[in-house]
Order: C-alpha cells, then sequence, then structure tokens
C-alpha cells in the first residue's frame, strides 16, 4: 500500500509541472498582451514608451526566462504579482479561493449525499417508482444549465418573495448562519449537474455489479440483503463512481466561475475574468495552476481512496 | 436509360449489406421509447434550424417594436431591450446551437481521435509521450480552460467553438486510444496485416469500423454538454456576440432586465433544455442499444 502511494504522488509532481507548461505556453501563443490591450491603437502613445512598459513588466524577456522566474517564485510561494493592480497574486488567491472552494466542497457533499443513495436505490430496485424518479432526476439535472435556474432562482426569489441575497461575503468561521444564507442556494445549483451525473454512475456500476455471480453466491449463502448489498455490491460499484466524483470536483470548479458572476460572491471567477480580460498574464497562469492542483490534489485523494476500497490495488 | 436500370442493382447489394449490419442496434433502439423521443426532439430542433426563415416572424437581429415589449399576438414571446422579436431570436438560436454542437465535437473528434488513434495503433513512445499530454490536458479543469482559451482568441463563436474543441479533444484521444488497444490485437486485424495491409488501410479499413460503437455514443452525449458549454461561455460574454441571437447570448444579456421582464430570459433557457434534453435522451438510448452487456439485461 505505501508503495502504491507513493507511486501516485510522485506522478503529481511531473502533472503538475506539464500544467503549468501548458498554461503558460497557452497564454504566449494567442494573440496580444497586456500592453496591446492598455495601449493598443492610442497614438498618444509612442512604441519607444511601449517598449518600456514591457521592459518593466519583464514581457520582452525570452520566454524561458520569464516562465523559469514564474516557477521559481511560485516554487518559494510566490505567484506573481498582478500587471495590473499591482498586487500579489498570492494575495488575491488567498482571498478569493476560499469562497470558490467552500463553493465547489458543499456542491460536490450535497451531490454525493443525494446522488450515491439514490443510484443504490434505484438500481436494487429496479424499474420500481424510485428507479423512475431517479432516472427523471439525472435527466433533468443533465439538461438543465446551472445558469439559467440560478437566474430563474434569483427571478423568482426577488419577484415573489421580494429576497435577493445579500451582497456582503461572510466567512463561515466569522458567522457561520449568516454564509451558510449566501452560499446554500448556489452550492445546491451549482451541485445539481454533478448530483445527476454521480446518481447515473451509481445506478449503472450497481447494476453491472448486482448481475455478478459473487452477488449470487452472497445470496445463496443466506446472508441478509442489507449485508450484501453494502458489503459486496456496493463497495465494487464504488471505484467508478469514485473516479466520476473526482472528475466531478473538477467541472465544479468550472462551472462555479459561472455561478460565482450569477451570486456576485468573491470567489475566484471575477478575478480570474478580469484577468483573461485585461492579458493579465501572473493572474490568470497562476490562478489556472491552483485550480489545477487542487484537481490534481483530489484525483490523488480519489486513487489512494481506491486503494482503500478495491483490495486487489491494496495488494497489487 | 441504360444507366437508370443499371443504378436500382448497384444499389441493392449496398442496401442489403447495410441491412444486415444494423439491425441489432436499430431494433434495440426502436425498442427504447426514451431514445426515440430523444431523436424526434433533435429532428424537431434541426427543422426550426433548417426552416428558420420561414418560420420566424420577423428579423432575429433587428429592431421591429420598442424595447421590452410584453408577450402578445404581434410579439408572442415578447421583444428584447433592443426592440427584436424575442421568438424569432430564439428560432435563430437553434442554429447557433446546433452549429457549434456539431463543429465542435467535430473539431475535438477529428483531432483528438487521431491522436489516440496514433498513440494505440503504434503505441510505445509515441503513445506514451501523446498520452502525458492528455493527462496534462485532463489536469485543468475543462469549463476553466475552455474560458481561458475562449478569453484569450477573444470572444467570438468560431473562439468558442475552438475552446470547446480543445477542451473535449482529450476525451476522445483516451477513448479511441483505449478502444484500439482493445481490438489492436485481434485475429483479423493480424491476418488483415498479414495479407499485407498497410497502416493506413488497418486503421481506416478494419479498425476504424469496429470501434465506431462507443464513439457515436460517446459525440451524442458530448454534443448535449457541448451545447451548454456554449451557452455559458456566450453567457459570459465569451461567445458568441451580440446582436447574433445565441440562447446564452440572450440569457446573458436578458438577466440584467429580468426582473422587470422575466420573459426575456425564459424562453432562451427552455429552448437550451428541450434541445440538451434531446442529446442526452438519444445518448442513452444509444448506448443501450450498442452495449451488447447492457442489451442482454433488459
Amino acid at each position: 500500500m505505501s508503495r502504491y502511494v507513493l507511486q501516485r504522488l510522485a506522478l503529481v509532481i511531473p502533472t503538475l509541472f506539464g500544467a503549468s507548461l501548458a498554461v503558460f505556453v497557452l497564454l504566449r501563443l494567442l494573440p496580444g498582451d497586456i500592453v496591446d490591450i492598455l495601449f493598443g491603437g492610442d497614438p498618444q502613445v509612442s512604441q519607444q514608451t511601449i517598449d518600456q512598459i514591457r521592459e518593466s513588466m519583464g514581457l520582452n524577456k525570452p520566454l524561458i526566462v520569464q516562465y523559469i522566474e514564474w516557477v521559481g517564485g511560485l516554487l518559494q510561494g510566490d505567484a506573481g504579482v498582478s500587471m495590473r493592480s499591482g498586487i500579489p497574486v498570492s494575495e488575491t488567491i488567498a482571498r478569493s479561493m476560499p469562497v470558490t472552494m467552500q463553493l465547489a466542497i458543499m456542491a460536490i457533499f450535497f451531490a454525493c449525499v443525494v446522488a450515491v443513495p439514490m443510484g443504490v436505490l434505484s438500481a436494487v430496485r429496479r424499474n420500481g417508482a424510485s428507479d423512475l424518479i431517479t432516472r427523471i432526476v439525472g435527466l433533468i439535472g443533465l439538461s438543465f444549465p446551472a445558469f439559467w435556474l440560478a437566474t430563474m432562482f434569483l427571478l423568482i426569489s426577488s419577484t415573489l418573495f421580494r429576497w435577493v441575497p445579500p451582497l456582503k461575503w461572510v466567512a463561515p468561521w466569522e458567522d457561520l448562519g449568516r454564509n451558510m444564507q449566501i452560499m446554500i442556494v448556489p452550492a445546491l445549483l451549482l451541485g445539481l449537474q454533478p448530483m445527476a451525473i454521480i446518481m447515473r454512475m451509481t445506478r449503472a456500476s450497481m447494476l453491472e455489479v448486482l448481475r455478478q455471480d459473487y452477488i449470487r453466491t452472497a445470496y445463496a449463502k443466506g446472508l441478509r440483503d442489507r449485508l450484501v448489498l453494502a458489503r459486496h455490491a456496493l463497495q465494487n460499484a464504488f471505484i467508478p463512481v469514485l473516479t466520476v466524483i473526482g472528475v466531478q470536483f473538477g467541472a465544479l470548479m468550472g462551472g462555479s466561475v459561472i455561478i460565482e458572476q450569477i451570486f456576485s460572491l468573491p470567489g475566484v471567477a471575477f478575478f480570474l475574468l478580469s484577468g483573461i480580460y485585461n492579458r493579465d498574464y501572473p493572474v490568470v497562469q497562476s490562478t489556472v495552476l491552483f485550480l489545477s492542483l487542487i484537481f490534481i490534489l483530489v484525483n490523488l485523494a480519489v486513487d489512494l481512496l481506491y486503494g482503500y476500497v478495491d483490495p486487489r490495488i491494496r495488494y497489487g | 436509360m441504360v444507366s437508370s436500370s443499371a443504378a436500382p442493382e448497384a444499389a441493392a447489394p449496398a442496401a442489403v449489406s447495410r441491412r444486415r449490419r444494423s439491425p441489432a442496434f436499430l431494433r434495440s433502439l426502436r425498442r427504447n421509447p426514451l431514445g426515440v423521443a430523444g431523436l424526434c426532439i433533435i429532428a424537431l430542433v434541426a427543422l426550426v434550424a433548417i426552416l428558420a426563415p420561414v418560420l420566424s416572424p420577423h428579423e432575429p437581429t433587428a429592431q421591429v417594436a420598442s424595447r421590452l415589449e410584453e408577450p402578445g399576438p404581434e410579439y408572442l414571446l415578447g421583444t428584447d431591450e433592443f426592440g427584436r422579436d424575442i421568438l424569432s431570436r430564439v428560432i435563430y438560436g437553434s442554429r447557433i446551437s446546433l452549429y457549434v454542437g456539431f463543429v465542435s465535437v467535430g473539431l475535438a473528434l477529428l483531432t483528438g481521435g487521431a491522436l489516440g488513434m496514433i498513440a494505440g495503433y503504434f503505441g510505445g513512445r509515441t503513445d506514451t509521450l501523446l498520452m502525458r499530454l492528455v493527462d496534462v490536458l485532463f489536469a485543468i479543469p475543462s469549463l476553466v480552460l475552455a474560458i481561458v482559451i475562449a478569453g484569450l482568441l477573444g470572444p467570438s463563436l468560431t473562439n468558442a467553438m475552438i475552446a470547446i474543441g480543445i477542451v473535449y479533444a482529450p476525451i476522445y484521444a483516451r477513448l479511441v486510444r483505449g478502444e484500439v488497444l482493445a481490438v489492436r490485437n485481434h485475429l483479423y486485424i493480424e491476418s488483415a496485416r498479414a495479407t499485407g495491409v498497410g497502416h493506413m488501410g488497418l486503421i481506416f479499413r478494419h479498425i476504424l469500423p469496429n470501434i465506431t460503437a462507443p464513439l457515436i455514443v460517446q459525440t451524442t452525449l458530448l454534443l448535449s454538454t457541448a451545447i451548454l458549454s456554449e451557452a455559458a461561455l456566450s453567457f459570459l460574454g465569451l461567445g458568441t456576440q451580440p446582436p447574433e441571437p445565441s440562447w446564452g447570448t440572450m440569457l446573458g444579456s436578458g438577466r440584467r432586465y429580468m426582473e422587470l421582464t422575466p420573459w426575456v430570459a425564459i424562453a432562451p433557457g427552455i429552448a437550451i433544455v428541450i434541445t440538451v434534453l434531446g442529446f442526452n435522451l438519444l445518448g442513452d438510448g444509444l448506448r443501450d442499444a450498442l452495449d451488447p452487456r447492457l442489451r442482454g439485461s433488459e
């Protein structure tokens, strides 16, 4: 098991390195930098001034130097400074990331808590009423865009109930009650699509497992239904479900960009989008890399859980 | 005269061979009412897209009335903040959604599929290198990546399609590689190789036809997420630009007037839901029909 853990851990670094390279190259390949955005097409600004600004921002250095400086800084905990505002990127990430993370964690929690039991129930009582409900909810969750539901929610709550979400965000450690008031609806809406996907996966995976011979053997041995389901079926069915949960967490971070915009939450969305508009390289590349890091770590955790759930991996 | 009488004869064997290959899955799909419903929904949306100029009562991008007019007999779904007819815009929006779906998923299928084919077929170091690249792309949350690419390329319909295509390409790369690995060492591939069939012949004549089933299912389901992604990008202002009538753009701009004029934001959302639901239903139906393991269990 410890070798397995080490192997997985060792994979994180090259993947992260690759992701950093991919993001860096992508940003430089695409046309226009911050100086173009700020002064492009302005006849009052001479080419000389533009060159000077580029130089002061380090944009005229060879790309390889820029990359090494960025990664070198990251290794020392320095994510660079916003070209636009001059604020250190790590400061902004530290301020906005908790919001995004709380949203994502609450959403995935909600998704799992509903999806796994419903998926299991629907597979066990196949073609029954609960199965029908699960399949309908699954299709609705897949087909309704969260941003539209969010818009509709705000519409209904503001016109019918004269309720608008509080404008000022409060951290959970300051006032949990108020924080929940703000976060619960966005998290539920954000969790709807992953819930549908996880539920469908649980159902499919359970159906597959329930057909296996060892389940019949377990029943034939006279084990009680609950024991067969919990020990024999669910544990084996859970592996693909875990994979999907890991992947969905990544999808949530993208989805939360949109939900944050709609509910005006001070997460990474605003920061990332304005960084993109302004070609603010340090902001965009460090934020995207940080989101990737979290995604990679979540998938690492999923990999390690495989080893816990599946003895073939533990002893393999 | 001679050629016209020869044509049916030439066509007949082809029709027979096609009929011989597909009945199992088509019959299976026909038995699946939800899959058929999905197909009908998509056919309907496609019909609306094709007949848009005939169906829509007004020009989708022209100002035809005063702004934000309530739904009524003249403007069934009301007008938007520029006095454009919302019904006409929703009708024309189907063109953009289907277009984005097919082009972006096609782009992903071609590039990702080609990479996956190369990786799976040639194996070895090529495989390792390509799959590491895919791993890296998978490590970046996909919608975040799409937002970054679309934002940096500059907001436009084409760039949104490119961004969605790039983000989905690794999905196909992984899928195709896995499928190729599964069939690569089958006896029929080996015997084809033994008879002197080249790489291209093996790939296109022998491997590709045997891995189409999972590709069809994946494509149908990705079409629905691609349409959602375009709507999301446009909603953020990173996709289709006004005055073009994209459902996502309509939602994004309608949101600001929503409390006064809710109809601006309702119709495009329902259009998205219906279209995406159609592709999801069809995708599910196709998967049940094409997956022999599931077929036996019904």
